[in-house]
């Protein structure tokens, strides 16, 4: 027990990090998801493949081998950025075709009736999608949503394979300085367990007021 | 596909769909102009860089890697679908006893990362006199943290076969066992196919955890290749595609499942995969 809190600091360094991570990656992943959701639910069919494209590939590969492709591969040809950023960057593109899934389901899931009114009201696509479609269909995905945040911040985790110094490369350097494995990696899986348990939390309590009554 | 959000298009939708893809054409051939330029000003591109490729050594290291890769996932899928169907069991029972632990290894599970669980089984197990050989350091975490997902498809698909049957099967005289065994489960293993299929993608995936346990899988011989040829972007470029056309087919197979499943009357479900 005392290796956990002799190393206090240590731990709580990682965890702002994964924390940061956590943020700044779901926020990227929203907003690509949106992205791709509006070109794979829209008219154009070149977009469409494009978006298509996108989420089988993304889906399809580790996330691990993006992030050594995009850590070791981008520098050899010219484009280097910061460590965290780079993975930052690599897990909102993989998780922005995740939350593009659960928006397109989500979005197949309204009425018809919806998107016809919407048009005959004379909206526009971008209107419609605006006004009409996403905020129905965002309400609908609000758990999907909510699991794919808590494996978002599960996933930030591979950055420790990568190099970025979060949670679980915290508890890894702690173990090897105090080399008491069970309190140390145990801390740092309560530690996910509660950001976890906050996540479910949130989105339970965001499910109920949401909740249209039909 | 619906046209929920668009009607046939008229004279002046089609012009703007086609200007949308002009556009679109053209960001993407701009994309793709500034990652050949980026290539090409840093000599990536150069024949012999991308030659090692062509060559059947190369290849035959990397398929090695792939079939240890495959090795892993199928000895992994095993071991958590086995555990998995005895949780979903486990969660299901009457007894609380069992119910209880079951729920809480599913639970937990799910919220740790199977990167801190393989760091435990690399660097904790061994503190306490269990070294397990390499293979075992990547396929026991993966396991682990599998049998939970594993568990929550089991247990919706049980679910999901109308309570009648396993009354039926009761009515004539089967025991519980019996009837979970000849009536239920059958049905359910048939709803589940889809999405136990994408769930092994999903540990497919895990598997390049390999890279953290010097374990030779697919990524972990990309790396070693890597070093030993200076080919990095080449190498892993190669290695990613070879994980999307194996992972893709796999999708595929769900998919085709899925449509099949649903064409026999089973239920219309929405599969949303959470990120692995």
């Amino acid at each position: 027990m005392s290796a956990l809190l002799d190393h206090l600091p240590e731990f709580w360094q990682g965890l702002v990090v994964t924390l940061q991570m956590t943020a700044a990656s779901f926020v990227g992943a929203a907003a690509v998801g949106l992205v791709i959701v509006a070109m794979r639910v829209g008219p154009v069919p070149v977009l469409r493949a494009v978006a298509t494209v996108y989420v089988e590939t993304l889906q399809n590969l580790p996330l691990l081998v993006l992030l050594v492709l995009a850590v070791f591969g981008l520098p050899e040809i010219g484009l280097k950025a910061g460590l965290t950023t780079t993975a930052i960057v690599v897990i909102a593109l993989y998780e922005g075709a995740y939350i593009a899934e659960a928006l397109r389901s989500g979005v197949n899931a309204i009425s018809a009736g919806q998107g016809e009114a919407a048009r005959a009201l004379g909206l526009t696509f971008g209107q419609s999608l605006r006004h009409v479609v996403l905020p129905q269909a965002l309400r609908t995905v609000v758990q999907p949503i909510g699991n794919i945040f808590i494996a978002l911040t599960m996933n930030t985790s591979l950055a420790a394979a990568v190099g970025v110094v979060e949670l679980t490369a915290a508890a890894n350097r702690v173990n090897l300085l105090e080399a008491q494995p069970i309190p140390i990696f145990v801390g740092a899986g309560l530690a996910y367990a509660a950001v976890a348990a906050c996540a479910g939390f949130v989105t339970g309590r965001l499910e109920r007021r949401l909740a249209v009554a039909r | 596909m619906s046209n929920l959000l668009f009607d046939e298009p008229g004279p002046r939708a089609r012009r703007r769909i086609r200007l949308a893809t002009v556009a679109g054409v053209l960001v993407l051939l701009a994309l793709l102009a500034l990652a050949v330029r980026q290539f090409a000003a840093n000599g990536q591109l150069a024949a012999e860089r991308w030659q090692p490729y062509a060559t059947w050594p190369m290849w035959r290291y990397l398929l090695g890697g792939l079939w240890s890769t495959a090795l892993a996932a199928v000895v992994s899928a095993t071991l958590a679908m086995a555990a998995g169907l005895a949780l979903a069991l486990g969660r299901l029972s009457r007894r609380r006893a069992v119910r209880l632990p079951s729920a809480a290894y599913v639970e937990a599970v799910r919220t740790i990362p199977a990167l801190l669980l393989v760091y435990l089984v690399l660097f904790a197990l061994p503190r306490y006199g269990l070294d397990l050989p390499l293979f075992w350091k990547l396929v026991v975490p993966l396991a682990v943290s599998n049998a939970a997902a594993f568990a929550e498809i089991f247990r919706a698909g049980i679910m999901s076969v109308e309570r009648g049957q396993g009354e039926a099967a009761l009515a004539l005289g089967l025991t519980q066992g019996q009837s979970m065994r000849l009536v239920v489960l059958p049905q359910a293993a048939r709803r589940v196919l889809p999405s136990i299929v994408s769930q092994s993608v999903g540990l497919l995936k895990d598997t390049s955890l390999g890279f953290v346990v010097s374990y030779a899988e697919l990524l972990y011989s990309g790396k070693v290749l890597a070093n030993y040829n200076g080919l990095l972007i080449q190498t892993y470029i190669v290695v990613a595609l070879v994980y999307l056309v194996v992972n893709a087919s796999l999708s595929a197979l769900a998919r085709s499942l899925d449509r099949s499943v649903a064409g026999r009357g089973g239920p219309r479900r929405r599969i949303i995969r959470v990120p692995r």
